[in-house]
């Protein structure tokens, strides 16, 4: 069984749906690298925050 | 411009006269192959190596892949499952996904298969925009 952590499947996850929503959501190639390179920022950088505003409200 | 022009004409006129749905369709049963019709070559691989690896991952991590929907979030990943097409049908054929594995990991490995489906239907979608010129 593959088991990664927590933050590799986010890391997995957010590559992934990072390259689909890049090359569906934007027409010209330099475009859709950005696009795809942004929403993998939001979707790793989104995860963090909320994991340290969790262990906050968990103190 | 002009060149742009050119190119997308000759792309439209390359695909002209073929069944107009059958980049969705080949793309829903086969992720990428609704740009691989198309000669989206590039396109079609990179989509296909996340679908594919995606669901695979999921797999690996023992997710479910729904056969029914008892309830309405069931049903709702039911839905996302079938947009798997052809991975669905062969990993209900071969009994993978069967086991329900109580555990976070395998709770993760649903999603990737549902979030997978999802993704293949995006994909296919944007094959079918690429068809009828929507999109270039």
């Amino acid at each position: 069984m593959f088991s990664p952590s927590h933050f590799s499947a986010v890391l997995l996850f957010s590559l992934c749906v990072s390259v689909v929503f890049g090359i569906t959501q934007r027409e010209t190639s330099r475009r859709m690298f950005r696009y795809g390179a942004y929403c993998f920022t939001l979707f790793v950088g989104s995860a963090i925050v909320l994991s340290w505003v969790m262990y906050f409200i968990a103190r | 411009m002009a060149s742009t022009q050119n190119q997308s004409a000759g792309a439209t006129k390359a695909t002209e006269g073929s069944f107009v749905y059958l980049p969705l369709i080949a793309g829903w049963l086969i992720p990428g192959a609704g740009h691989f019709v198309l000669g989206k070559w590039v396109r079609g691989s990179l989509l296909a190596a996340s679908i594919f690896t995606m669901f695979v991952l999921g797999l690996a991590m023992h997710g479910k892949i729904y056969s029914s929907g008892h309830d309405i979030l069931g049903m709702l990943c039911l839905v996302g499952d079938l947009g798997n097409g052809l991975l669905y049908i062969v990993s209900r054929v071969m009994g993978l996904g069967d086991v329900f594995v109580q555990t976070t990991v395998a709770d993760w490995g649903r999603r990737f298969i549902v979030v997978a489906g999802l993704l293949n239907v995006i994909a296919a979608v944007d094959a079918h925009n690429l068809r009828t010129g929507r999109k270039s």
